[in-house]
């Protein structure tokens, strides 16, 4: 089965005869139902053959807290620049867990012994099982049941998994390199069709979070393909029709055109071997047609005619997002094929035939939300927690049986509550088009290969590193081992399902092992690091703000350039050295030009024109990267008259400063410079935080508040900086207005793919076309 | 199938001889296939141009010019189908006793042949109620017959060609259907025919337009159902079909082909489906072990589908009233099926009635979909599912007229499967 959970309950559950199972079999409750002891707020989806579970919990988190040292404790407090704290926070949760009906009383049981809140009084129930059900739920749990309209829910659900997790859509292709093509996040998601193949098929039309229409249906659906299949075949599970039908020949069964012109209609265009009659040469008495023959026709003549509907449907309504959902679609490779191929021949490839990761939690995610109203959810962004969510698993259809690989397993699904609302950078030149990632690792195998392999080697360092952070705590190495085990489960997954995740990109795999790693309570195994970087990185402040002074503006420029660029170079935690000497060993490599992406000159011939109203720059690594590098460009920028907007981590992140640090560095470093103190007082330098806890940058998730001051400071520059947000990210980006990426390529892999060296710089400023560069009216500063 | 069935009066007539060779017009006149009407009284209410035969002499020397652009006889048209050959056969009545002399035997024997039965070999038929009496196509006053026979029976048809010595009238033979060209090879080899191939949608079109231009003392060729969603009060009535356009025209063969008719001339595929009368019968064959078209329907008429379709009332014990869902409406065509217990109760002819069901009315919701995006209200229903086929009709009456809320007609064609034969008919008297 496609859903395959990642946890599979233990062997002696697999054993037990469903029909008669024991009660007494217990669940790994660290691993399915998490937090229960916290949970409030249940919905239950119950389908034909599966269970949805859907809860709200808080998680106590461990987290990396920075604070300035009270005046009167300074002293005390030795050389330290500032206080870490680890302290507990409180975020929400969302839990989403799947199972085979077989399972619902011993799940109930289970979660009656560890239900602790008593708050809560009523479970949410949606689905065709829901009343089937309903007193054994109300006997179990002592919850009142409260029926929801199935088809609200399904919509519900669908604009929640559509505006919250990227890459939640994806188009199928059977034959492609990757089957699975995931589409970016639109800004609007509105309007769409959802084609909800049941057993009837239901075409809704959804025009806004409150507005949907039941536009039409069919009778024909995932009942007529199990019910005349079952007829037909004497087959009664409706996977093991799918199977028949992955094994049939349907030209046995199926009149096609060239059975009736004995070619193609050359004038219609209709070839061949198109269906000219579904069961067209099965009407004779004397033949006998194969079980497997006769479910493959069934499976077109199905999907064929729904994809017709849903085509026409589309053509009147003037809709052009599809999206096909239901127990005959739910993830088998099978109906997402022939509902594609179908959709393909009725609009000749103008509506893309759509599906979604998350299909079969829609109707237990639109419960939970119609429960949960009052607590807003939808005006709260959340996201995608890959340590606690199993991913879509891919099963060939070859894989045999079907059924006894999903029995006895858990499919879940953990949505994480932002602490920030997430909308696009208003800068983002086309939004409906923008992909954050630079290269596709699903679509690109040797790149997979290489990035599997190089997160794999690093992951005892990251083991280690998360036991140094920790050096009080003596469980710490049991946790660190766990985290170990998990992440290295993850990228076994990710090697041989890529897509289990939406895309697979060097940032989704740097965001599950920070998601690992707090799953773990290694909140940021680097503060202490990053502590230690930016105290020495601080000592050295004065003096390079002085040496850049005595510069000609010329040179001053480039070398502020390469002081980014030089600070850059310290990274991943290369605590070892710490002195000018190596940043001026790499200004002497990086003094090469030209470099492998280089628009200095550009750059420069702009910086001799007026200045910019206003800078947004995505700051990357605490210590001599911010405070040598960034801040005294950022301080070159306000001298020039330009307002800067610096936007830092939300939260911890390998060691990129944190909007936290942040605050105390420019505090201090006001403190020595004049410069920077009045660009704190007139507001001319302000601090946000992106949103964002991940080493890279997505441009269509960042913090509310950000966007907003863009759009105030009518910012009309954008600086990203460093490898994760400026390569792995965001190469490609496009804004409406000018921007600068500048990094270094510190792989040696990468820098081969660029067509580079080892430390190949790359400083890539743009001008969107159309703009007129300013550089034009150049105005030569004294 | 076989054509030389035990009723063929004229075994003997096998000799060799060659016929003599009719008067082969260069090029047809204009207009000479049209409709002539056989009496004074429906020539006034005719709508094409009336050319009565007399023994007037100005008017023989016209009908002498019009001699001279027609072809020979035999005329025939044929559309070869995935399931079905239809063939229509032209009868002339006004044969003088000169041409009856001049007649040769093949042709006289094949004459007789056709009209004196009414089956042919095992399979064939002529449906004799379809007859048209005293038409006059180019200026020739007889009889149109309309046979039909298993497409899989067309080797028997054609070594009955070969032994009537067919190929010997050096008829053209149009042919319209996809077997016109997968058989074209057949009818050379086997018959020694050539034939004219023709698009079965031109055909199909230009035979409705025919058909319904003929006046005829007989039935409305056009009728529509009153009052279709009361099943007491439904009944069929005569619909003049007077200013036709724009009309989506739904053929419903072994599949569907639908059709957007905005003139003779100018006319769209809109779109077709698979789930067509091929489907029903090829079904039917596999759940209830029938084996013919009649059978099947037979046993339709006498099953009850709401045993085997799931109701939207089964899932909500009622009207799903939130998007204005009849209780009574299915909610999944076989959908109790996926029940063990149901799936042993239901009997075949609750089987084939669901199948029957299933079928139409997902016809009866793609047409109203395609007249939606056309902007088109009236739809004419033909081919060959339709025929002796009640049941489908009354359905798609009503489903056009419920779920359009009445904005939608439903229309049917007495000769619902013989318009592509008649339009390859009026191709050979006419070529376009």
């Amino acid at each position: 089965f496609f859903f395959v959970g990642t946890f599979c309950i233990s062997a002696s559950i697999k054993t037990i005869n469903r029909h008669t199972m024991d009660k007494s079999i217990t669940l790994p409750p660290d691993e399915i139902f998490r937090n229960l002891e916290n949970a409030k707020r249940f919905a239950i989806d119950i389908g034909g053959s599966l269970t949805k579970l859907a809860y709200y919990s808080t998680v106590q988190h461990k987290v990396a807290k920075v604070r300035s040292f009270d005046k009167a404790t300074k002293e005390a407090a030795s050389d330290k620049l500032y206080e870490i704290s680890v302290q507990e926070e409180v975020t929400a949760r969302l839990h989403f867990i799947k199972f085979e009906n077989a399972y619902i009383e011993t799940c109930l049981d289970f979660i009656k012994d560890h239900l602790v809140n008593t708050e809560t009084k009523v479970i949410k129930a949606t689905g065709g099982g829901a009343h089937k059900f309903k007193e054994l739920i109300e006997r179990k749990l002592g919850l009142k049941v409260d029926k929801e309209d199935e088809m609200t829910c399904l919509i519900k659900g669908c604009n929640f998994v559509l505006r919250n997790i990227p890459h939640e859509a994806f188009v199928y292709a059977k034959h492609a390199d990757s089957e699975f093509r995931f589409q970016t996040t639109q800004p609007d998601i509105f309007p769409y069709l959802l084609v909800n193949i049941g057993s009837g098929v239901s075409i809704v039309k959804v025009e806004s979070e409150d507005k949907f229409e039941r536009i039409g249906g069919s009778s024909i659906g995932g009942g007529t393909f199990w019910g005349l299949g079952a007829l037909l075949t004497k087959t009664k599970r409706f996977d093991e029709l799918l199977q028949l039908a992955s094994k049939g020949q349907h030209t046995s069964v199926d009149m096609l055109v060239k059975d009736i012109y004995g070619g193609s209609y050359g004038s219609l265009g209709l070839t061949g071997d198109l269906i000219a009659s579904s069961f067209g040469k099965s009407a004779t008495a004397d033949k006998e047609f194969s079980k497997e023959d006769m479910a493959k026709s069934l499976l077109h003549m199905i999907s064929n005619d729904i994809g017709q509907l849903a085509c026409l449907y589309a053509k009147l309504h003037n809709l052009s997002r599809v999206y096909f959902g239901g127990f005959f679609i739910r993830g088998h490779p099978v109906t997402m094929h022939t509902i594609t191929y179908s959709i393909n021949f009725f609009t000749k490839g103008e509506v893309q035939a759509l599906f979604l990761r998350h299909e079969g939690y829609l109707g237990a995610i639109g419960a939970f939300l119609k429960g949960a109203e009052e607590d807003n959810p939808n005006q709260y962004s959340w996201g995608e927690n890959y340590a606690g969510s199993s991913g879509l698993m891919s099963v060939s259809p070859d894989m045999n049986p079907m059924q006894r690989a999903r029995s006895g397993t858990f499919d879940m699904l953990e949505m994480d509550r932002l602490e920030r609302q997430l909308v696009n950078l208003p800068l983002l030149q086309d939004p409906s088009s923008y992909i954050p990632d630079t290269m596709d690792l699903t679509e690109d195998a040797l790149a997979r290969e290489y990035w599997l392999y190089c997160f794999e080697e690093a992951l005892d360092g990251v083991v280690k590193r998360a036991v140094a952070s920790q050096p009080d705590m003596p469980e710490a190495a049991e946790r660190a081992e766990k985290f170990r085990q998990k992440y290295r489960h993850k990228l076994q997954t990710l090697r041989h399902q890529p897509f289990a995740y939406g895309s697979l990109t060097v940032r989704s795999l740097l965001d599950t092992r920070e998601h690992c790693l707090n799953e773990f309570n290694f909140p940021d195994p680097y503060s202490k690091i990053k502590q230690n970087e930016n105290d020495i990185a601080l000592k050295y402040y004065q003096k390079a703000v002085k040496s850049l002074e005595e510069l000609s503006w010329e040179e001053r420029q480039f070398a502020l350039v390469r002081g980014v660029l030089a600070g850059n170079v310290f990274d991943w935690g290369a605590k070892a050295i710490w002195h000018l000497g190596l940043i001026y060993l790499f200004i002497f490599f990086s003094s090469e030009r030209p470099w492998l992406v280089d628009s200095y000159d550009q750059w420069l011939e702009r910086l001799r024109g007026p200045p910019h109203k206003c800078a947004l720059f995505f700051v990357d690594n605490s210590g001599v990267d911010i405070i040598l590098g960034v801040i005294p460009f950022v301080r070159e920028l306000l001298s020039r008259g330009t307002e800067v907007v610096l936007a830092s981590n939300s939260g911890p992140a390998l060691n990129d400063v944190t909007n936290g640090e942040l605050q105390i560095l420019t505090e201090r470093i006001a403190a020595m410079d004049p410069v920077i103190q009045a660009g704190l007082r007139e507001d001319r330098l302000t601090l946000v935080q992106s949103g964002s806890s991940s080493p890279c940058l997505d441009l269509s998730r960042l913090d509310k508040v950000l966007a907003q001051v863009v759009r105030e400071r009518q910012t009309d520059l954008v600086i990203i900086e460093g490898m994760g947000r400026a390569i792995h990210t965001n190469y490609y980006a496009m804004l409406s207005c000018e921007s600068l990426k500048m990094a270094v390529i510190k792989n040696s892999w990468l820098a081969d793919r660029l067509g580079g060296k080892l430390f190949s710089v790359v400083f890539k400023y743009e001008v969107p076309a159309g703009k007129p560069s300013q550089g034009s009216a150049a105005v030569t500063p004294s | 199938m076989a054509f030389n069935g035990h009723q063929r009066e004229d075994e003997g007539i096998d000799e060799d001889e060659t016929p003599t060779k009719q008067p082969r017009s260069e090029k047809e006149m204009p207009g000479c296939f049209k409709t002539e009407p056989h009496n004074e009284a429906s020539a006034s209410a005719g709508r094409s141009t009336s050319e009565r035969r007399t023994s007037n002499s100005t008017m023989r020397h016209r009908a002498d010019s019009v001699k001279k652009t027609r072809p020979p006889f035999p005329w025939f048209g044929m559309d070869i189908g995935g399931t079905l050959v239809k063939l229509v056969y032209f009868e002339p009545k006004d044969i003088t006793a000169e041409e009856e002399q001049e007649e040769v035997e093949n042709l006289k024997s094949i004459r007789r042949y056709l009209t004196s039965n009414t089956a042919y070999g095992k399979t064939g038929i002529r449906d004799v109620h379809l007859e048209l009496q005293d038409l006059t196509l180019c200026g020739r006053t007889g009889n149109l017959h309309f046979i039909r026979f298993p497409t899989h029976d067309l080797p028997a048809f054609l070594q009955m060609g070969r032994n009537k010595h067919f190929s010997s009238l050096h008829t053209t033979l149009c042919a319209t259907g996809g077997g016109a060209y997968k058989f074209e090879s057949d009818f050379r080899t086997m018959a020694d025919l050539q034939l004219h191939k023709l698009d079965e949608l031109d055909c199909l079109i230009r035979g409705v337009l025919y058909i319904d231009s003929v006046m005829s003392s007989g039935p409305s060729e056009c009728y529509y159902f009153e009052n279709p969603t009361d099943p007491d009060h439904c009944v069929q009535k005569p619909y003049t079909l007077e200013n036709p356009y724009p009309l989506l025209l739904v053929n419903i063969g072994s599949g569907v082909s639908i059709l957007a008719v905005y003139s003779e001339s100018n006319y769209k595929r809109v779109t077709g489906t698979s789930l067509g009368g091929g489907t029903f019968l090829g079904l039917c064959c596999l759940l209830t072990g029938c084996s013919t078209f009649e059978e099947a329907l037979e046993m339709a008429s006498q099953g009850e589908s709401t045993r085997v379709d799931k109701l939207v009332r089964d899932i909500y014990g009622g009207d799903y009233e939130r998007f204005g869902l009849p209780g009574w409406a299915v909610a999944s065509s076989f959908g109790n099926m996926m029940s063990k217990e149901k799936r042993e109760s239901v009997s075949k002819e609750d089987l084939a009635r669901a199948t029957l069901v299933t079928i139409t009315n997902n016809i009866g919701s793609i047409t109203r979909m395609c007249a939606l995006n056309e902007n088109i209200e009236r739809v004419v229903f033909v081919g060959n599912f339709l025929r002796v086929n009640t049941l489908s009709m009354k359905l798609l009456a009503y489903a056009m007229d419920y779920w359009s809320k009445g904005q939608l007609k439903a229309l049917f064609l007495r000769h619902e499967g013989y318009f592509g034969a008649v339009g390859a008919l009026l191709e050979l008297l006419h070529p376009s």
